[in-house]
């Protein structure tokens, strides 16, 4: 289905302003591909310095909620809002159109993501996959730019496997080395995409570790998709349980998890936890 | 004559022949580098315009005769006003028509580069250029290799063509060679054995070497 002709972006303001600004804001947001539509309508808004989780059974749209942020994947109707900036739109002339490549790589660098597979470069050491952005994008000298790696790789706990090789790392090492890389670009909003879901259970709680220490340390808006309830209980401060592309409950994790309203999130939960 | 006597007689005429080979060998390849790159990364741009001058040109190369090409390049252009010196004809034709081949093994290499890698340089904010050059092609390099010393290995051989065209390489003295004496078996044998060690003991030794260079860089040792 191509991009819906009747929707109206009139309705949709320019850029956010006022007190409350939230750092991400979902806007009426719709996704299909074909005919399935992935995201219904979907509001969203995550304030500065959240934790937002999504959990929700497998295509019930989670992870499309973090690929749509970090625009590798477009939307069909709605706005996405980033630090009270369109990030989908731009502003031309009064209205707003379809954001262009510059207008995206603009509101793009708040944002950094962390993926499933960690999809680390398998050409560059650890210091080199850290080093990368910094240097390629933002511009820094190779100085810089390692004093700022060595930094947040010693922060992940992963400074003495700088001269590694992603091969000859570990998976848990592998996502901790891609979580240093990601906030080398200083985001304002970090994505985590399942990143604990193809490690070994051992080493799964080397990467919550270092998410946990985010959540403490640092004024980041996070959004995070997992199947850990159990993780994301003790960090979010808010959990959204996502069915069929909508957000089917949401609240704090004391209210979402030990007092669940709706009848599919109890079940959800019942199914999810006895697997655990 | 005895074979040895043959040799001395006559090495000067195949060491002659054999160094023009080389350089065409090494100049069309080069030739089939760029083209190839260039055409592969035309092939899979956004543009319209640019996949049909990328498919037109595969076409053209791939689809028709090697011999053909270099009489049109010889024969027929100059009577357009384009006239080239036979040597740069010879290596010109030989790589454009070898890049024809290699625009597919750079398309598909660069395809069998994971969809993560893109992901995650665009997630880090890079260009689509920097994108490419820095994180796709070094891993695309790696893929092509292999095949592409098979494709090497055909350039080598298929620059015996340019005798056709009086470039005086090493098919081109061995034909001399043998019109001068008859010795067929002998000419011809020698050249045989040249083209083979070049192949054989040169062309795959060094690709080989850059496949393991370039593994240990992506450090897959």
């Amino acid at each position: 289905m191509k991009h819906d002709k009747r929707h109206d972006l009139s309705q949709y303001p320019l850029r956010l302003e006022g007190d409350n600004v939230p750092m991400v804001r979902f806007q009426n947001v719709t996704k299909r591909y074909g005919s399935l539509t992935v995201l219904d309508g979907l509001n969203l808004d995550v304030a500065e310095g959240e934790m937002v989780t999504i959990i929700g059974p497998s295509g019930s749209g989670k992870t499309t909620v973090l690929r749509m942020l970090m625009t590798l994947e477009t939307i069909d109707s709605g706005v996405i809002y980033v630090d009270g900036e369109p990030l989908t739109h731009m502003e031309k002339n009064g209205r707003l159109v379809r954001a262009n490549a510059a207008h995206l790589r603009l509101i793009r660098s708040k944002i950094g993501m962390c993926f499933q597979h960690f999809n680390l470069f398998p050409h560059m050491t650890a210091l080199g996959n850290c080093i990368e952005g910094p240097m390629q994008v933002l511009g820094l000298s190779k100085q810089e730019a390692e004093e700022r790696a060595l930094e947040l790789l010693d922060l992940v706990g992963m400074a003495d496997k700088r001269d590694q090789h992603p091969s000859r790392l570990s998976g848990g090492q592998q996502q901790r080395v891609a979580i240093a890389r990601a906030l080398a670009m200083r985001p304002k909003v970090m994505l985590f995409d399942e990143v604990t879901s193809a490690l070994d259970p051992e080493v799964i709680s080397e990467v919550t570790g270092v998410i946990r220490g985010l959540v403490d340390q640092h004024n980041l808006t996070m959004l995070m998709v997992t199947h850990q309830i159990g993780f994301a209980r003790e960090i979010s401060d808010r959990i959204c349980l996502f069915f069929d592309g909508k957000i089917e409950e949401q609240g704090s994790p004391e209210m979402l998890l030990d007092n669940p309203q709706n009848e599919r999130t109890q079940q959800f939960l019942s199914a999810v936890l006895e697997a655990n | 004559m005895p074979y040895l006597d043959f040799l001395m007689t006559y090495s000067s005429r195949f060491i002659d022949g054999t160094l023009i080979t080389l350089g065409q060998f090494g100049l069309a390849a080069l030739v089939a580098i760029v083209a190839a790159l260039i055409s592969g990364l035309m092939k899979m741009a956004h543009s319209k315009t640019m996949r049909a001058i990328a498919i037109i040109y595969i076409e053209i190369f791939r689809g028709t005769s090697l011999l053909v090409q270099l009489y049109w390049f010889y024969f027929v252009l100059p009577l357009f006003g384009f006239t080239l010196e036979k040597f740069t004809v010879g290596f010109l034709t030989v790589g454009l028509c070898y890049g024809a081949y290699g625009a597919e093994l750079v398309r598909g290499a660069i395809q069998s580069v994971p969809r993560g890698q893109w992901e995650a340089a665009l997630a880090l904010n890079m260009s689509p250029a920097k994108r490419m050059q820095r994180i796709i092609l070094p891993q695309a390099l790696v893929a092509i290799l292999p095949p592409w010393g098979n494709l090497m290995i055909e350039i080598l051989k298929g620059t015996a063509l340019v005798a056709l065209i009086s470039v005086a390489d090493l098919m081109f003295e061995t034909r001399q060679v043998n019109n001068n004496t008859y010795l067929s078996a002998q000419a011809f044998g020698t050249a045989l054995i040249i083209y083979y060690i070049f192949a054989r003991f040169m062309v795959t030794p060094i690709m080989r070497w850059l496949e393991r260079v370039m593994a240990r860089k992506i450090g897959r040792t």
